[in-house]
Formats: structure tokens, sequence, C-alpha cells
């Protein structure tokens, strides 16, 4: 169902005029709010009055995740922190969060946004939804549960973790929609076999799954194990958090961008120039109504392409497909962002460890893995077992605490990494996304 | 007293032993004694060689990371009970034994066993005192 009939169908040149006019007003708030925005665009010799057509947005600077960091923990907020009333924050490159924060404007929206998502995916006032996506600083669990509220659906506030136990209330609260990442899903349809459920006589109609890529073989997957239909979600905290983007019931064919508050570019990840419609490339966002945190052309690394054709579904909002992947080598482990220059820094506060490693992550049964190979020479080398065993557990433990994800170190020799031109290559993906 | 022993870090996949003894066949070196303490993903080979400088260039040279410790080559008289007997001077000392192996060849009728002990020269001590004869480094070497 179509939530917000206006803007989710306005003819596009009515949007453009919207998208423009929106534009115009977060770049006037930035230049005068944000000190690194006058900054950069003083440095790109922009002034906000320049800004006359949608066109004009190539003038503007790129916002990188290292320039939120650079600016750690607050500096690019734009209101004063009496006007805002929520902070989330993904995790970051270095050991530190990155923090994102809300107005009660901003938190209205997100939850207006999510609700159309709910609804675009085939909920409705009178479902029971299970959130099974992490509630706290992370944007997934709040995020589907405002969303949800603002809906009129009911909703179970599971969490993440205790499978079991979900798939109890899964059968006794008989929720209609389910929310989490489309491995957790997996994973309940295994635990569920086991524990003999069959889902087809579960309540569950609808799943919205997201935080990580996956594939359509996984939707196929998904779908006939866990019987529902699954929708994929796309958002990320940067931006606002879920609720960005999102799949139609109708046609699953892409997933519908919500331009009225979100305007998105597809650029050459290596010239930074501006690809054509429909080509594919690393999608730039700029948010056009957030008060708290606006960015402009915040540079995503996801990889994908537009259609901008209308769907059979009666929308007229962009559709962006699948994320196809990343251009950086960020990976996204069970939900969790993990960047090799993370490990590795992790891997050189043990003293004498070579600087050789390899990440490989696979998939078992429905789970993400990720075993981390480090070369031994001889600072950490011992003639004893236990020695090395004790070395493999000490840096098992150090990358679970600065991630949470659980990893397998496997010690192997000096130089079996294998390098091309001198460098080696630090990750091997054997998931088939 | 002591015996230097080499020690190779080795992955458990098929070829690597075979090229280490390649290395060193190849380089004139005799291996005397050896042990392999393996797990699911990697081994430790411990060596005792008669040129044990050489030997350990070779193989760094080679890329495999090579440690080196100090052992004890205990004479044992080869009959039944005869290691029992030193286990048990050392057992009495409340001294570990953190691995040992046993010496291809004999001196003369007894055997000859290399121990690592996490206190060295405690174990050394002791034994000599309860009269049990310790190897030098050259002995051992040339055996």
């Amino acid at each position: 169902m179509i939530r917000d009939i206006e803007a989710e169908t306005m003819p596009r040149e009515d949007l453009r005029a919207l998208q423009l006019q929106r534009l115009q007003a977060v770049v006037e708030r930035v230049y005068h709010l944000v000190p690194f925005y006058r900054r950069r665009l003083d440095e790109a010799k922009v002034k906000p009055e320049d800004i006359r057509t949608l066109d004009d947005l190539q003038r503007l600077p790129f916002t990188t995740k290292q320039d939120i960091r650079d600016n750690y923990p607050f500096g690019l907020f734009a209101t004063p922190m009496d006007q805002i009333v929520r902070i989330h924050a993904s995790s970051g490159t270095t050991g530190k969060p990155t923090p994102v924060a809300y107005t009660q404007r901003d938190l209205d929206n997100w939850s207006e946004l999510m609700a159309r998502t709910i609804s675009c995916a085939g909920g409705h006032r009178g479902d029971i939804i299970h959130i099974g996506y992490g509630y706290g600083l992370f944007t997934g669990g709040l995020g589907f549960h405002y969303g949800a509220e603002r809906l009129g659906a009911a909703v179970i506030p599971v969490s993440g973790g205790q499978t079991r136990r979900q798939i109890m209330l899964i059968q006794d609260f008989r929720p209609t929609v389910i929310c989490c990442t489309p491995s957790f899903a997996l994973y309940l349809a295994e635990v569920g076999q086991e524990m003999g459920v069959e889902f087809k006589d579960t309540s569950l109609k609808v799943g919205i799954f997201g935080a990580e890529p996956w594939s359509e073989a996984m939707r196929q997957e998904i779908e006939s194990r866990l019987a529902l239909d699954a929708l994929d979600i796309y958002g990320l905290s940067e931006i606002m958090g879920p609720g960005v983007a999102v799949e139609c019931i109708e046609a699953k064919k892409g997933l519908h961008f919500f331009e009225d508050h979100f305007l998105p570019e597809i650029i050459d990840p290596h010239t930074l120039e501006p690809l054509a419609p429909g080509e594919m490339g690393e999608m730039v966002i700029t948010t056009l109504t957030k008060e708290a945190f606006p960015l402009l052309r915040y540079r995503t690394r996801d990889v994908t392409s537009f259609d901008y054709a209308p769907c059979i579904c009666g929308r007229t909002i962009a559709r962006m497909q699948r994320i196809r992947g990343r251009s950086d080598d960020m990976l996204i482990i069970r939900g969790v962002n993990v960047f090799p220059s993370q490990i590795e820094s992790v891997l050189m506060e043990t003293k004498g460890l070579a600087p050789h490693y390899q990440l490989i992550v696979d998939r078992e049964g429905q789970l993400d893995t990720l075993e981390v190979a480090v070369e031994v020479d001889e600072a950490v080398f011992s003639d004893e077992v236990k020695g090395l065993q004790n070395l493999a557990k000490s840096i098992e433990r150090q990358i679970k605490d600065y991630f949470t994800v659980s990893v397998k170190v496997r010690l192997v020799e000096p130089r079996s990494i294998p390098r091309s031109e001198g460098k080696a290559q630090r990750v091997i993906d054997k998931r088939k996304l | 007293m002591k015996v230097e022993q080499i020690s190779v870090f080795l992955e458990n996949k098929a070829g690597r032993l075979a090229e280490v003894t390649r290395v060193l066949g190849e380089g004139g070196i005799n291996i005397r004694a050896l042990s392999l303490a393996d797990t699911t993903d990697f081994g430790i080979l411990r060596l005792i060689v008669d040129k044990y400088d050489q030997a350990r260039e070779l193989l760094k040279e080679k890329g495999f990371t090579v440690g080196k410790t100090e052992v004890v080559a205990v004479e044992v008289p080869d009959r039944p009970g005869g290691l029992g007997l030193v286990l048990q001077i050392l057992a009495q000392a409340g001294i570990n034994v953190e691995y040992m192996y046993a010496f291809v060849q004999h001196s003369g009728k007894n055997a000859v066993i290399i121990f690592r002990f996490d206190n060295l020269d405690q174990a050394i001590n002791l034994l000599q005192k309860e009269g049990i004869h310790i190897y030098k480094g050259e002995e051992v070497y040339r055996l």
C-alpha cells in the first residue's frame, strides 16, 4: 500500500522542483551552521545562492566517513544540543563509533519514512511486527520500532539473539511481519526446523530484511523456508538509518528510494564524475530534510544503479538495485561493518606480529564466518603447541572485544599469504551474494 | 650441558615436512633426532642436527620461521623402568616436562632422551646429583 500518495507518486518534474527547493535550504543551513561545511564550500568557491538547478549539486564537495571521523564526536551536528533528542552511532573504523543525531522533527520524519517503508513492503495497521534487529546505538531496532508504531501496528521489540526464544514468540504471539537481517532469517529457519516448526503454519506473511547485502537466490531460499514474502530494505545511520529505500511487495524489483528526503547520485568512484542514469557506480546521498545531521553528497561506498521508470505499484520515485558491493574494502560480517584496516590495527597490538594477514569470509550454513590467517614469524614463534595456541586465542579474543564478532585465527607460515605486485591480497570473500 | 634444538613452524599442508628435510639434505646436514607436534592447523617440528648454525641459516633463507630452544639430552638405561626412574626424580622435585622425545641412535647400551623443562638449570642439577648422565651439546651432535 502507498502510505503517502503525494510524495511517492509525484510527477518527476514536481519531485525535482521539490528536491531543488530542499537542496537550496539544506546548503543554506549547513553553510551557516556547520563550520566544516562553510570551510568546504568556501574552498570550492560555492555560495548557497549558486545552487540554482539540481545540476549545481555537482559543484558541492563530497563528504566522507573520514570527514565525520575527523569531526568526532559532534562537530558536524547542525543544531545545538538542546534541540537534539536522540543520538545513534554506527561502528567506526578506528575503535571510535560514528555518532549521528536527530531533532524531534528528524525523528518524526524518520518514523514517517519507516511507516512508508513498512507499508511499501506490505505491512498494515493491525499487523503484529516482530522486530529482531538490535536495539541500542544501532539504528535498526529503534528505527523499525518507531515506524511500526507510527503505522499503527503492534510492536514486539524482541531485539537480537536468543534464537529459540524468538521462535517461541513467533509461535505464541503470532506476528504477521518480521524484521531482521537476512542471515538471521535463515538462521531462524534452520533452528526452527531443528525444533520441528513448520513455518507455513505460523502467522508470518512478510519479512523485511536488510543491514547486510544479500542476493536474489537468498530471497528464494528465505521465502520458501519461512513461507513469507521477503523484501529488501536499505539504509545507513549516517543518512538516517533504515527507511532510505525499500522494495514494494507488488514488484519486488528494486528498492523505492524516498527521493523527497534523500537525493541520490551515482558516481564513478575513481574519477568522481557522475554516471548516466542506469549505470552502476558508487551511490552518493545528500540529505534534503535532516536538521541535526545534514550531509552533502555523502559517499556511501555502496555500489548500485538506479532505474527511473515508474513501477507497477504506482510509485514514481526511483528504484535502487540491490547493493552489488563496495567501492572500498569494507566487509559486512553478520551485520557488523569490518574494515581490514581495523583487523590490522588489532593485530598490530600484539607485539612482534608480522603485518601480513588475510581475511577469509565464508558462510557456514546461514552465518557468516571470518577467518583471519596470520603469518607466524620468529618474534611470536614458540616451540610449544600451547604457546602458539594461546597466541591464536588471544588474537581471537582481542578481535571479538573490538568488533563483537567471533573469528577464527589460523596461524600460517611466513610468505604463505599470496602477494600480488608486492601488495598482499587482504580479503577473500567466498560468500555467494 | 644444554643442547641446541631447532624448531620450525609448519602449516598443516602436504609437502612442508618434505621441504624441510630436502633443504637440510641438500645442505649436507644430518638430522640426529626429531619430533613433530601437530594440531589441526599447524605443526611444530623440533630437530637436533649436527650443524646447528648452518641448518638454521638454510631454513631461514627458505623462508621458514625458525626458533631456537635449549633442551637437555639425558642418558636413560635401556631397560624396563629406565625412563620411569628419571621421570620419578623430576616429579618428586616438582619439575614439569614440557615435552620429550627419543633419540634415534643409542649411546652404547643406553637410550638418549631429549627433554624440555620449564626450568632447565634446576633439572640439570637435580639429575646430575642423582647420578644420571647428561650429554654435552658437542657429544649429542656427534652421536
